[in-house]
């Protein structure tokens, strides 16, 4: 079974703002009561005690966030999650639509087997029980964008309860410590996606793209335990990372959220219940729909869908047809490895620190830049790594790059790696090959060593006779060192590199200077 | 030729008695000579010819496709229908074409089957009359039959004949009334709480609500999905199970269609002997309601039983009397939700109003549905309140479990078959029908029937035998789950033993019966 993909749909989440109250430890609900900006609402699950006062002043109070989120990812499935149409991006809008997604009478749903697999793997993968009977069940709700007037989802038995997502907060002097935390995952369900509505102001219209609609989510609940928006922004980074490694996933909303909702409510605005989107171009959130005011969603049992039946080894009943049936042991064993024990490897593996085990997998593309690297290399891992992680991404940061764009290749990299590793050629000189290397001129690590004559100068005759012709040539400074200034050497390595293009090892020039001085 | 079985004519057609073009064009005519029955909403003429070409062209080729290949059926007007208008009676779908089959459509079609047209409801299949669609009533032909106006000759009260017409029950009467006046040889109705039985009593036909989940419902649409099944009307058992033959079986398209419940096909054994066999009367359908007519011919259908060896037992279902209201919960609340995707734009009807979407769902809504399908909508959306959702659906559910328990129970003590009756009474006729609303009307005729469509299981409604008025009364037997033969099986031996008489629609005939002039072999149950 091929992993799912998991495709990030960032929005949808609820959020609790518990007010700091002069140092003491009272708390109070959002002024509006909302505990939760759910996409699809349900009732809050805020845990915090109350505190009612009046509403704030300005200024007056600190708000601490408590976070709860809920994260709706879009299963990449070639299918929807209850019809056959297929799901693609960019397609020409309606032109993935099935009498199904269009709500045409008559019409039933069918459950996308894949859908049910891509849940159950991200249930074990966040250490879920997964439910052997699940249901689905109907949110009602008028929407030009929802054909049926319903959304399928499992409101009463989801297909998994109970994870737990662990993930690592940086902390200390230099964000150099890493501080595990856990986060509760309170339920994972399927549940359709809707269309989407283009809203043409202009002739004030709505225009609806169905090929959306029908579209399976996995809809992961937090329980609010994050309490800012730098953890709730990791532990969705995590999440995230795992559903990489079940498929591919981006977004992050989380701290332009928090502070949107401070502001408005510092301001003396109220939070609505209201969905919002990320909208990436912009950089910051958008509402969705207007949610103000109570909805009732009118729950109720999905009557065509019979309960999902999912089995183990022990309850897989004794000749069913495997296409017939899920077998939770078996999604188990196909697991791929979760970014959690990549980190550990990384850290025995390579001997690496766990903080730049993070960095590793937080960037998308660079573990496998790396391992690719570790493949062709020679060099010491912790040499690779220090390259990797400062030299490499410090150009991709510095020109907005992704990994995947990058002009230097591992391989280019590696036989970089390999130069320096046998010295033959400096540190310096490496740093000057790789900035040749960024030009794309097509040019291999050796090509640009051999152009630029980069090699560490290897004839001593040759050295010792250039270190002579400088101490010659700058007699102060010998002066200088024999009046007992010792660091008056540095001088010397210093102007003996410069004229060998930094190709000479600076500790031979050294060796051979201080034999000459004391002789 | 007209009034034979689906399996005589079948007969005929195989041995080249007559052609499935002149069997088509017959039916076509005398559909149109029974127009004002209002049977059909929609008569697919040319759809019908072309198909019953086909149909000539393997029979010459010897390339059957076997008992239904060139056999007239219609379908009621809630069944997807591909090219051909599907309106559910309603505004809401007028003028709405579907692009695909229900797929007991395609069945049929795939069987060879000829659909002479869409047949008439109530709208959306609320009812138990006919009488509340927006294309009219539907008349029952036993109003013109022979029987009944010899009877009605003979009270001198009865007043104008034309005014005083039957109903023909409901919901789907257009079936019932198209398969009755001959102008086809079955029907597919849908059964959600007694709308294929009920219309099938009232018209002397056999009405067949199979198992849930043994029949698609695909391309049905819905009233309760939890309860609909799609209903066959026949004039005899044997047909119903012929129809039921092709229709049964799993559909990857319908995930509560069950996989392979049954043995196929459903050729049913005539039973020589009924001594092994365990019919249950279950007390609580003996109900002050009930008609004396229809008690005494329930009484003697089982003394019938009795008599011929069977064993014939009380039983009791003590969770009936919650039933008709518990269905009322559970129905309205799925109508509700069901009902919420007509919203005008997708599909359907749409007004003209386009200040805000909200204005323009509320005013498409107001003018799509009839007042009984508003009003099912809201007090279903009032049950599913938050507020309200434990303390109706979710008990409407439990008693419902109850009441499906009750039939486990019976069927568990040794009862083979239930015998019921389907309706309190004969059918009355529409002035005295619509002196109640329909909601009154629904509880009264809906009363021995939904239960068994909570309980998930087979029944079939026989006729029995003519009221003093003339008027053919039915009863329902009621079998196991997925033991749709075995029920059958004993429904062909009680309707071998009534010998329901066959209607005589013969003034009706004269009246338009040119077809019938040159027919010199007419049957003789039009001659009767």
């Amino acid at each position: 079974m091929a992993a799912p993909m998991l495709r990030w749909v960032g929005r949808g989440r609820r959020w609790t703002f518990a007010r700091v109250d002069g140092g003491s430890c009272h708390r109070r609900e959002a002024p509006t009561g909302s505990t939760s900006n759910r996409i699809r609402g349900r009732s809050s699950v805020a845990q915090q005690p109350l505190y009612t006062t009046q509403k704030p002043r300005k200024g007056e109070h600190k708000w601490a966030a408590v976070v709860g989120l809920e994260i709706h990812a879009q299963i990449s499935s070639n299918s929807k999650l209850f019809s056959g149409s297929q799901v693609r991006f960019s397609a020409p809008p309606n032109s993935l639509v099935s009498f199904f997604d269009a709500s045409l009478p008559g019409t039933l749903p069918v459950l996308n087997r894949r859908c049910v697999e891509a849940a159950v793997m991200t249930g074990l993968a966040l250490n879920c029980h997964i439910n052997k009977k699940s249901l689905f069940d109907r949110k009602h709700y008028f929407y030009a964008d929802l054909p049926a007037g319903y959304q399928i989802t499992q409101q009463r038995l989801p297909i998994a309860v109970n994870g737990s997502l662990t993930y690592g907060v940086c902390a200390g002097k230099k964000q150099s410590q890493v501080i595990p935390k856990t986060v509760r995952i309170k339920q994972i369900q399927l549940e359709q996606d809707s269309g989407k509505s283009l809203h043409d102001d202009l002739r004030s219209q709505t225009l609806i793209d169905l090929n959306r609609a029908g579209v399976g989510l996995l809809e992961v609940v937090l329980e609010p335990d994050l309490s800012c928006g730098e953890e709730a922004a990791t532990a969705v980074r995590e999440l995230q990372l795992i559903l990489q490694a079940l498929g591919t996933s981006q977004a992050n909303m989380a701290d332009y959220e928090i502070q949107r909702q401070i502001n408005e409510l510092e301001n003396g605005g109220e939070i609505l219940n209201e969905t919002r989107s990320f909208h990436y171009q912009l950089g910051c959130t958008m509402s969705m729909r207007d949610k103000e005011g109570k909805q009732d969603y009118r729950f109720m049992p999905e009557p065509n869908l019979p309960p999902l039946v999912l089995y183990d080894a022990t309850s897989l009943p004794a000749g069913a047809d495997p296409q017939q049936v899920i077998n939770i042991d078996q999604i188990r064993e196909t697991l791929p490895e979760l970014p959690s024990v990549t980190r550990e490897r990384l850290v025995q593996q390579y001997g690496m620190l766990l903080e730049h085990s993070f960095t590793l997998l937080n960037e998308v593309g660079l573990l496998e830049f790396f391992q690719n690297v570790m493949k062709e290399t020679r060099a010491e891992p912790k040499k690779v790594t220090s390259w990797v992680l400062n030299t490499f991404l410090g150009y991709l940061k510095q020109q907005n790059l992704a990994v995947s764009e990058s002009p230097v290749t591992p391989s280019a990299l590696a036989e970089l790696l390999d130069m320096l590793d046998s010295r033959t050629i400096s540190s310096a000189a490496a740093k000057q090959v790789f900035e040749e290397l960024w030009k794309r001129e097509g040019k291999t690590p050796g090509q640009i060593v051999s152009e630029k004559q980069l090699e560490l100068m290897e004839d001593r005759g040759a050295l010792e006779q250039l270190c002579h012709s400088m101490m010659e040539a700058h007699p102060q400074v010998v002066m200088d060192l024999k009046k007992g200034n010792p660091r008056a050497i540095n001088k010397l390595i210093g102007l003996v590199r410069k004229a060998t293009q930094s190709r000479a090892d600076p500790a031979m020039i050294k060796e051979i200077l201080e034999k000459k001085l004391s002789s | 030729m007209l009034g034979r079985t689906l399996q005589e004519v079948s007969a005929a057609l195989k041995q080249g008695q007559i052609t499935p073009t002149e069997l088509c064009q017959k039916c076509l005519s005398l559909i149109k000579k029974t127009k004002f029955l209002n049977a059909y909403i929609t008569v697919s003429e040319e759809v019908a010819l072309k198909q019953a070409e086909e149909s000539e062209k393997r029979y010459k080729n010897g390339q059957s496709l076997g008992d239904l290949d060139g056999i007239p059926v219609a379908v009621k007007d809630n069944f997807s229908t591909s090219g051909i208008e599907t309106t559910c009676a309603s505004n809401m779908l007028k003028g709405y074409i579907p692009p695909y089959n229900a797929t007991v459509v395609q069945k049929l079609l795939d069987q060879g089957a000829l659909l002479m047209g869409k047949t008439n409801l109530d709208e959306f299949a609320m009812g138990s009359g006919s009488t509340d669609g927006i294309f009219g009533p539907v008349k029952n032909p036993w109003s013109y039959s022979k029987q009944y106006r010899e009877k009605r000759k003979q009270n001198p009260h009865s007043k104008n004949e034309d005014s005083d017409w039957l109903i023909t029950g409901g919901s789907s009467g257009g079936s019932a009334a198209a398969v009755s006046a001959f102008t086809c040889y079955a029907a597919l109705g849908s059964d959600t709480g007694g709308s294929t039985r009920n219309p099938a009593a009232h018209c002397g036909l056999v009405g067949f609500k199979p198992s849930y989940g043994l029949v698609s419902r695909h391309g049905l649409i819905p009233l309760v999905n939890s309860m609909d099944v799609p209903g066959i009307l026949t004039r005899c058992v044997d047909d119903a199970a012929i129809v039921l033959g092709a229709l049964a079986g799993p559909d990857p398209k319908d995930s509560t269609t069950v996989h392979d419940p049954i043995n196929k096909p459903f050729m049913l054994p005539s039973l020589a002997d009924v001594s092994k066999l365990c019919i249950g009367i279950p007390k609580e359908y003996l109900i002050p309601e009930l008609s004396s007519e229809v008690r005494s011919l329930w009484s003697k259908a089982a003394d019938l039983f009795k008599s011929e060896g069977a064993k014939v037992l009380e039983v009791s279902l003590p969770h009936t009397s919650y039933s008709i209201v518990c269905y009322h919960v559970l129905c309205t609340s799925e109508v509700a939700s069901n009902m919420a995707r007509f919203d005008g734009l997708q599909y359907g009807h749409r007004c003209d109003i386009n200040v805000s979407t909200e204005a323009m769902y509320a005013a498409t809504r107001r003018e799509g549905f009839n007042d009984v399908v508003r009003g099912r909508i809201l007090s279903g959306n009032f049950f599913l309140l938050k507020e309200n959702y434990e303390n109706y659906f979710v008990k409407a559910q439990k008693v419902r479990r109850l009441i499906a328990n009750d039939f486990v129970n019976a069927f568990n003590s040794g009862v083979d078959v239930l015998l019921t009756p389907t309706t309190l009474s004969e059918a009355v006729p529409y002035l005295e029908f619509i002196k109640e609303d329909n909601r009154t009307r629904s509880a009264q005729d809906d009363i021995f029937t939904q239960a068994v469509n909570m309980a998930g299981l087979p029944a079939v409604s026989i006729p029995v035998a003519l009221s003093n008025q003339g008027l053919p009364i039915g009863l329902q037997f009621i079998g196991r789950a997925f033991c749709d033969q075995q029920l059958l099986t004993v429904a062909k031996w009680f309707e071998k033993q009534v010998q329901f008489p066959v209607i005589q629609l013969q003034e009706l005939m004269d009246d338009c019966s040119a077809v019938l002039e040159n027919e010199k072999s007419a049957s003789v149950s039009l001659k009767q």
